[in-house]
């Protein structure tokens, strides 16, 4: 696959409101071409409606979304050329088999489509159902049925909004490993999901939004990285070790937890630290960095309107937007 | 879902679909529905039923051009089937098909499902749009054939008087059968449009159908307040007999023409409204 030269997705200010309810509010998203790209958000938080925008199916109050360099509202729907994916629950006739269903979708793509059909419905292993209506799928099977729809554009771009949703353990595990299939094979990946466990397996960059605003947008490693400032110290006596770390340069934010203290520093005041508690005789039973897992700075950016001093500061990579931090 | 590496599809090589690819899945959908069929048998079952009533009694409906024919040639058959179908049958089976043809996709929610594939908004437009006057069509052809096909087995052929009482044979008398259908078939294209605009705003099948039938009988309605006769060229409902000038000689094509014109200006505006409210509007259920 030859990489495109424009981002796959290219969202700017985004705007969508309902009313007096703003659902998106300048949002901006770049997706790189061969990134799997994470989008998280409470439920209401704005991710369906902006996936809709990018999709075409809404038109936005303000901003653009670009796909590969073309905007569905100006391009129509050349501008989903090479995009395929599903927003909600993927949607088919219920009077149709899902052969059928697949069929017409094909000949809306045209472009040879139909040719793989076969081979999308063994890909999400749906061939021996293919000859039953859609009514009687489970939501599941409803589930795979639009991973196959979306397979038949052959994309280069995925957009899938909660594909595990209603998928068994083993489903869901086989859909983690599809999608990372397709990602090695080249297909940029956006990945919109609750699943945190899903999304710290399969994406190498995240945005979160709440509120209709993007709380942070760039690398996970960046994301995660951003909380390595702080260490669990358990000693053999943690009065003294406190008093020596409270004295000790470059020793910030000093607490106590049920399991010993933690604090906040750097590598080598966190080193120099070892060496004091050394020279006092307190004994170091651990002294591990702690990062925190995406769960909890999701929740930590989404549930707290008025940000914490550290939550999310700023990194090389990510971007933490200006509302949290200030 | 299988745990193999996913094959890579082959690359897209060839064009992109186009209104026929819209419009013949749209007459596919249609054909896996029952609710076709309810209106399509009812367009067959409607002319039985009548000239079973005709065959069983001794009266008829003579008070209404051909009226007094209709035990005389199946010729007649069809054309007063015709007359009283303008009043809620063909308002039905149009709106059943035409007012559900878009709604049911939101009701589905199958919108986002086909707007999200190579195809322009305006295509799936034109190709439901066709596929709702292709029903209309068809739901008429069957109504006339099934009355003049079953109506001449049992009475024959006999030449048909004409309203200026010229007679007209069987061969012509089928071309002019067949002449006053198309004229029909001219404002319910326009009940088509009014019923595939209520589909397109309301997103509802039922809101869609039983406004149509509301606005259709509302029509009828006017058409008989005395007061309001000023109105009553300018009717909807009152389009439906303008057929009758092809069944005179020589042909009358005021009432034609003027139903023509009269059907466009309800069609027309309700279709482009349909039309920009289709392209413009945000799928967001």
């Amino acid at each position: 696959m030859t990489a495109s030269p424009e981002p796959a997705i290219q969202a700017r200010g985004l705007v969508k409101r309902y009313g007096r309810i703003t659902a998106v509010d300048e949002v901006d998203v770049t997706v790189s071409p061969g990134d799997v790209y994470g989008y998280l958000g409470p439920n209401g938080a704005g991710k369906t409606t902006t996936l809709r925008m990018m999709l075409g199916l809404i038109r936005p109050d303000a901003g653009t979304v670009e796909l590969f360099g073309r905007d569905p509202l100006l391009d129509g729907a050349r501008a989903l050329d090479g995009v395929a994916g599903s927003v909600e629950a993927p949607r088919f006739y219920p009077y149709l088999t899902g052969r059928k269903n697949l069929e017409l979708v094909a000949a809306l793509d045209g472009d040879g489509a139909a040719a793989r059909i076969d081979t999308a419905l063994d890909i999400v292993e749906l061939t021996d159902r293919a000859r039953d209506k859609v009514g009687g799928y489970s939501h599941g099977m409803r589930q795979r049925l639009g991973l196959a729809g979306a397979l038949l554009r052959d994309p280069r771009l995925l957009i899938l909004d909660e594909p595990a949703t209603g998928l068994d353990p083993a489903g869901m595990r086989d859909m983690r490993v599809l999608i990372r299939r397709l990602a090695d094979e080249g297909i940029t990946v956006l990945l919109s999901s609750h699943l945190m466990a899903e999304v710290e397996e399969l994406c190498d960059r995240v945005v979160i939004i709440s509120s209709g605003r993007v709380r942070y947008e760039g690398s996970l490693d960046d994301l995660i990285a951003t909380t390595g400032g702080r260490y669990e110290l358990r000693t053999t006596d943690d009065d003294r070790a406190a008093r020596v770390a409270a004295v000790q340069r470059g020793i910030g934010d000093l607490a106590r937890d049920g399991r010993g203290l933690t604090f906040a520093a750097d590598e080598s005041a966190a080193t120099a630290l070892s060496i004091a508690l050394g020279e006092a005789g307190v004994g170091i039973a651990a002294l591990v960095p702690r990062t925190a897992t995406l769960e909890e700075l999701f929740f930590q950016m989404t549930e707290d309107a008025a940000p914490r001093p550290g939550d999310v500061p700023a990194s090389a990579g990510g971007r933490a937007r200006e509302e949290v931090r200030t | 879902m299988t745990s193999v590496a996913a094959p890579r599809l082959a690359r897209r090589a060839a064009g992109r679909p186009g209104v026929g690819t819209v419009y013949r899945w749209e007459l596919r959908k249609l054909r896996s529905q029952k609710r076709t069929y309810l209106g399509l048998g009812a367009a067959a079952l409607v002319p039985l039923i009548f000239i079973v009533a005709l065959l069983t009694s001794s009266g008829g409906p003579e008070d209404v051009p051909f009226g007094r024919y209709v035990r005389e040639t199946g010729l007649a058959i069809p054309l007063v089937g015709l007359l009283f179908s303008s009043i809620w049958l063909f308002p039905l089976i149009t709106s059943l098909v035409a007012g559900d043809i878009v709604a049911c996709e939101d009701n589905h929610g199958t919108l986002k499902t086909i707007l999200t594939r190579s195809t322009e908004r305006w295509q799936i437009f034109a190709g439901k749009l066709l596929a709702a006057v292709t029903y209309a069509v068809a739901a008429l052809v069957i109504f006339v054939g099934a009355g003049l096909v079953i109506g001449g087995l049992i009475w024959g052929f006999d030449p048909l008087p004409s309203l200026s009482g010229t007679r007209i044979d069987a061969g012509r008398g089928v071309l002019l059968i067949a002449a006053a259908a198309v004229a029909y078939l001219v404002p319910m294209l326009a009940i088509a449009a009014i019923a595939f605009l209520l589909s397109t705003v309301t997103h509802n099948s039922a809101a869609a159908v039983v406004g149509t039938l509301i606005l259709s009988f509302m029509m009828q309605l006017l058409a008989i307040i005395s007061g309001l006769g000023f109105l009553r060229p300018y009717l909807l409902s009152e389009q439906f007999d303008a057929w009758q000038g092809f069944l005179r000689e020589p042909t009358d094509w005021a009432p034609i023409l003027h139903a023509a014109w009269v059907s466009a200006c309800y069609a027309v505006p309700a279709t482009l409204w349909a039309f920009l409210a289709f392209v413009r509007r945000d799928v967001a259920d």
